[in-house]
């Protein structure tokens, strides 16, 4: 029933409605956080947690919600969700919450999460909402990992913080044969010009999602 | 006909319920957490400061505390004295650890408070090391960290952690790649002024032989937290510095 139906809601943020490369949201946090593989799976899985949650709420509230004032509602949702997550786990789990801390403010500021409340959440139901969450932090994902995948492994020769092409001081692996890490890659304009090249690929195979 | 969630009255009252609950929600958390977060921050503290003083569980790349079931006893066993220095004053105090650095840095700025500079000595494998807590500013936010020096003021260990800096990249100061740049570096000059540790990005030496040099590798694409950390070291370390240098001559 309701979830094959539904289905397309998860699927089409995976690609020809991505986030990123093609609603062009949550740019600024795919820019600062994907130095790293790592760090890249961690925003995801925390922006997966509070925009399926988010949505829901919003989507529960969003026939008393009062029109004028609709963008602060939301903004306080998502503070207040996540600052009860992060109160949770200091005092339960309080190693992980150092790990996650820094995520904080990036996934409130993050405009996907405010983006999919506006445009979906405030239109539709629970259950569906929550698909759209679902959706379009998976989709989220999909292009922070493609980004940290590359820029890790290109910036630091590394993945998920293992050598994977030898190591540059010692000079052993790929090193050995005059390979050097590329440090641009770990700044940020990089990342803008990985997200670029994506978005380069995905429209040159799909032509209609080119705009005029 | 105008929708009833468009009027200003009802606007104004559903602000006001909603802020109402969502306060006493976040109000109610924060006050029943705050026991047990505060145990955790004490712990912290613990495990950072043996951190330093090399009491750990690392294995080869890894960050990791000793337990926080064992920390307690651990702390008790290898931090022998907690001092604190307030002017010349010097005095044994057994919480000295809980001290405020973020208060006393900032009551020192305002009027002529005499600020307490907390000092641990901790002895591992017989050798005595002087444990000094720092605090400073990154690119977002606090950075703070725990420094274990002899007393010729040669760094036997570091511990840096932060608040928010940019993960994979500042972030990465609490890595051990950086921090264990730091064991054996002098913070004198050759003729024993103070001098700080620079965070370099001309330093060409990233496995850090030169110890004599009072510079390590910074760490690309965090020049700014870089800064922060040599700037941190350099103004929290030197309000130490007559305190050791007491200690050399007598």
């Amino acid at each position: 029933m309701g979830f094959f139906k539904d289905s397309n809601l998860i699927t089409d943020p995976l690609a020809d409605n991505n986030p990123i490369t093609i609603q062009v949201l949550g740019i600024c946090s795919a820019l600062a956080i994907t130095a790293e593989l790592e760090a890249s799976i961690v925003m995801s899985v925390a922006v997966l947690f509070v925009l399926g949650v988010g949505n829901v709420v919003i989507s529960l509230m969003r026939n008393i919600i009062p029109s004028k004032i609709r963008i602060i509602v939301q903004l306080i949702v998502v503070a207040t969700l996540v600052i009860i997550v992060d109160l949770v786990l200091k005092a339960f789990a309080y190693e992980l919450s150092k790990t996650l801390s820094v995520f904080v403010g990036l996934i409130i500021t993050n405009c996907i999460i405010m983006g999919r409340f506006e445009a979906f959440a405030l239109a539709n139901g629970p259950w569906k909402s929550f698909l759209d969450g679902i959706g379009n932090s998976l989709g989220y994902a999909v292009i922070l990992v493609i980004v940290g995948f590359f820029r890790e492994l290109l910036g630091s020769g590394t993945l998920l913080g293992n050598p994977v092409l030898g190591d540059p001081i010692e000079k052993t692996g790929v090193y050995a044969y005059g390979y050097e890490n590329n440090g641009f890659m770990l700044l940020a304009p990089m990342a803008l010009i990985t997200v670029g090249l994506i978005i380069w690929v995905q429209r040159s195979r799909n032509t209609a999602l080119i705009e005029d | 006909m105008e929708k009833r969630t468009d009027k200003n009255s009802y606007t104004i009252l559903f602000a006001i319920i909603m802020v109402l609950i969502v306060g006493s929600i976040l109000a109610f958390l924060a006050t029943a957490l705050k026991p047990k977060i505060d145990v955790n921050k004490q712990l912290e503290k613990q495990q950072n400061i043996l951190y330093a003083l090399g009491v750990n569980d690392n294995d080869e790349k890894s960050v990791a505390f000793i337990s926080t079931d064992k920390v307690a006893e651990e702390f008790n066993k290898y931090i022998v004295k907690q001092l604190v220095i307030q002017g010349k004053d010097v005095r044994v105090d057994n919480k000295a650890y809980l001290i405020d650095i973020k208060k006393e840095q900032a009551s020192a700025k305002i009027s002529s408070y005499e600020r307490q500079l907390p000092l641990f000595l901790g002895v591992k494998e017989n050798k005595v090391s002087y444990i000094v807590p720092i605090r400073g500013k990154g690119l977002w936010d606090a950075i703070w960290g725990y420094v274990a020096m002899d007393k010729n003021m040669t760094v036997t260990g570091v511990f840096f952690d932060h608040k928010g800096e940019t993960p994979g990249l500042g972030a990465n100061i609490n890595q051990r790649f950086f921090m264990d740049d730091f064991i054996g570096e002098n913070l004198l000059d050759p003729s024993g002024k103070f001098a700080g540790i620079d965070i370099s990005k001309s330093n060409a030496d990233p496995v850090n032989v030169d110890k004599i040099d009072n510079e390590v590798d910074a760490i690309a694409g965090a020049t700014i937290t870089g800064d922060g950390v040599a700037a941190m070291i350099r103004s929290e370390l030197k309000v130490y510095s007559s305190y050791f240098i007491n200690l050399k001559n007598n």
